[in-house]
């Protein structure tokens, strides 16, 4: 039976040596490593791990494929679906979707079909396929806002279909979350987020950055005077939250998103570059997320010793086990049921600490998980530098306060029903804008969505 | 790209750009702010919208060297074109929401500081277009640091000076110039609006506060984004804490906690002073703006 092979593991960077440097943490498979996972799936009949898929990647069919050797061919069976498959290969929770239902992962360990797919997306990158294929110009127009995966994943689909596609990306660089948000570490930017856009762009996908819509331009000119016959809007999640705790403004204290930023976008990391960050010799990150997870392992790399301070257990970690363990891995401490209750500041109004609460978990709240309640009488004091802030997301209120009929919910999340249509008429909406921020491939799922729904809307009032 | 179509300094230190930017130049309005990044390994840098052209399609800005990055503004050519260029950022003035007649019951006072005079500028010419008659204040190092005096005489009713050195009008604050006119003429106004260092805009503040006149500012905050995603603007205004670069730039003066702002605007002093070291001994004449 094929699946008597165990899971052949992926090669990492060593620890010691990538907790100092911002190369990738995971090699990802060779081509011989491919072809012998690959060997592991049974190609079920009924294949769950594509129900599991938001975006309903052919998974049996291009690990097929890799097992043959046919690596183009593989490539071409997911570009039928994602344009993103180096990304999605890397920044997806393939725990708890495809790999997560695989078959072969009831007895054993699931099929490795993220690091298949990397490899696919890498070998498309590496040998510049072009895999792009259009039907012909339809002379219909649509606007994409946001060029992060709802975006991208969107304009892909609609492109095929023979539409005009251009998105306006408010930052100097397309890729939203991709570009700003995850790591070099985790997510190299030229060798996979600019090869993957390109792949975007070579269906025809027009890019226009800086321009802020909302207020460069309104969603109201680019239908009346622009032209567009309908809008997208995947403008993600971009408003950092705070704790609203006293010291909060302190010098020291950032947003993981500014933090993230100045290190990914701005790419402060490299002294070549001109943007400062400061991390002092200690930083303390609060939350338990993905995103705190990248401030962590971000910060260390750039020399500090870092504690995560998070208010339940380890297991309720919101971040991704893998995550977990490779920040664990480079050094990162745990101070977890604590929760901060204030950070305090030297003389010149510079973090010098924070001072945190134990926590005991209680009964469960809405979310399932159990809810931290303070022990009386815990108090204690972390030193640090910095604190990062890392406690989720919010939609950014600047296109929707400028669009009338585009109505939110009580969250400040756009109202879409499930084929991406808003209350407002040839407007439709997807991914963390609509849902508050969640992960690379649900936006993308929500992208692909939308576009059927643009395709149907339009053809339905221009036919 | 983003192209310069004319350059010109306008005193010691003081660049007036024109860039051609048809998007920001037809959606800009009085008291909006926007980015420029001059190349690909540089900063996204603020700055406030200091005039437009719809038509010609080009937005003006005006840039004193005081840092590296401003270095990096002012040693761009006329010809010489900008990697980005996005706006219109931030809240327009709260004035631009009323009507000619609102406006036009209202004394007005503006207060302008060094190379804070150029956003200035226009928001009293757009209020002149609407017939509204306002005074300035403005204060410089010298009267070779003033800057646009005699296009806000042609569009203010009253222009009033102070100077460091005394070189040029009253010697001393624009807080002196207004204790005299508040105080020793007895003149009234219901808003006053600062523009310029922080430093300044917290001592107008304080001095309208006592004279209870509802005062406007403009605050220069630190940014990286611009859109609301980074929080590096954040400021204490009141009991909130408020994002500059969305909620402003501009707040009621007498709400915003200076102390804090000035502080904060500091915190990448010493990483600033590195790159400003880096600039010198890279560049044997990087740009000779001190001339």
């Amino acid at each position: 039976m094929a699946n008597k092979i165990p899971r052949v593991p992926v090669r990492e960077q060593d620890p010691n040596i990538r907790k100092s440097n911002f190369e990738e943490v995971c090699y990802g498979y060779n081509a011989e490593e491919a072809m012998l996972e690959a060997t592991r799936c049974l190609s079920c009949k009924k294949p769950k791990c594509v129900a599991a898929c938001p975006v309903s990647v052919n998974i049996p069919q291009f690990i097929l494929e890799v097992a043959k050797g046919n690596f183009e061919e593989a490539a071409r069976v997911i570009a039928a679906d994602s344009s993103l498959p180096a990304v999605c290969g890397r920044v997806c929770p393939q725990e708890s979707q495809c790999e997560g239902d695989c078959i072969v992962g009831v007895k054993s360990e699931p099929v490795a079909i993220g690091k298949l797919e990397r490899f696919v997306g890498d070998y498309a990158n590496e040998h510049q396929l072009n895999l792009a294929s259009t039907a012909p110009a339809n002379g219909f127009k649509v606007a994409i806002i946001g060029s992060g995966p709802a975006g991208l994943a969107c304009a892909t689909d609609l492109a095929k279909l023979g539409y005009e596609v251009k998105i306006f990306e408010a930052l100097h660089k397309p890729g939203g979350v991709l570009e700003y948000g995850i790591p070099e570490f985790r997510l190299p930017k030229e060798k996979v987020v600019k090869a993957e856009i390109e792949n975007v762009r070579r269906l025809g996908v027009t890019i226009e950055t800086d321009v802020v819509i909302g207020r460069t331009v309104t969603i109201d000119e680019l239908l009346d005077e622009e032209g567009y016959h309908a809008i997208f809007v995947g403008s993600g999640a971009g408003l950092p939250k705070f704790m609203s705790i006293p010291g909060e403004n302190l010098n020291g204290v950032v947003s993981a998103n500014e933090f993230l930023t100045r290190t990914n976008l701005m790419k402060a990391y490299d002294e070549s570059y001109d943007t400062p960050i400061y991390v002092g010799s200690r930083v303390v990150v609060v939350g338990g997320g993905n995103v705190a997870m990248d401030a962590a392992r971000t910060a260390a790399r750039l020399g500090a010793i870092v504690t995560v301070v998070y208010r339940r257990s380890k297991a309720e970690l919101p971040a991704r086990v893998e995550e977990v363990h490779h920040a664990e891995e480079e050094g990162i401490i745990f101070q977890l049921l604590s929760n901060p209750t204030e950070i305090v500041g030297d003389e010149k109004g510079w973090v010098k600490g924070v001072k945190c609460i134990r926590m005991e978990l209680g009964e469960p709240d809405s979310s399932g998980r159990r809810r931290p309640v303070e022990v009386p009488n815990s108090e204690f004091e972390v030193e640090t530098d910095v604190v990062i802030m890392s406690l989720g997301t919010s939609p950014n209120p600047l296109i929707s306060s400028t669009t009338p009929g585009l109505n939110l919910n009580k969250w400040q999340c756009i109202i879409a029903d499930e084929e991406g249509k808003t209350t407002r008429e040839g407007v439709f909406a997807g991914g963390d804008a609509v849902t508050g921020a969640a992960t690379v491939i649900l936006a993308m799922g929500a992208g692909r969505t939308a576009a059927k729904s643009i395709d149907k809307y339009i053809k339905a009032k221009h036919s | 790209m983003f192209k310069i179509t004319k350059k010109t300094l306008l005193a010691p230190n003081i660049y007036l750009m024109d860039v051609h930017a048809p998007r920001v130049a037809k959606a800009a309005k009085p008291g909006q702010f926007l980015i420029v990044r001059v190349h690909e390994k540089g900063e996204r840098i603020p700055l406030t919208i200091c005039d437009y052209d719809a038509s010609a399609g080009t937005v003006t800005i005006v840039t004193q060297t005081v840092g590296a990055s401003t270095n990096l503004i002012c040693a761009k050519e006329e010809g010489d074109a900008f990697l980005d260029f996005v706006g219109p950022l931030g809240q327009p003035s709260e004035f631009v929401e009323e009507t000619p007649e609102e406006l036009k019951s209202k004394r007005i006072l503006f207060v302008a500081g060094g190379v804070g005079t150029a956003p200035v500028y226009p928001q009293v010419k757009w209020l002149k277009q609407q017939g509204v008659d306002v005074d300035v204040i403005i204060g410089a190092k010298s009267k070779d640091h003033l800057i646009l005096k005699d296009e806000m005489s042609a569009v203010a009713k009253n222009v009033y000076v102070a100077t460091d050195d005394g070189s040029f009008g009253t010697k001393g604050l624009v807080t002196d110039v207004l204790a005299d006119l508040v105080e020793s003429k007895g003149l009234k106004y219901d808003v006053v609006v600062a523009i310029g260092p922080m430093i300044m805009m917290k001592f107008v503040s304080l001095a309208t506060k006592k004279y209870g006149i509802k005062t406007i500012v403009s605050l220069n905050t630190l940014m990286v984004d611009g859109t609301g995603m980074c929080g590096a603007c954040r400021v204490t205004v009141g009991d909130k804490t408020l994002f500059t670069c969305v909620d402003g730039p501009e707040f009621d003066g007498h709400l915003v906690n200076f102390e804090e702002a000035m502080r904060r605007q500091v915190m990448y002093k010493s990483a600033e002073g590195q790159k400003l070291r880096k600039q010198e001994k890279e560049s044997d004449s990087s740009c000779r703006c001190e001339q």
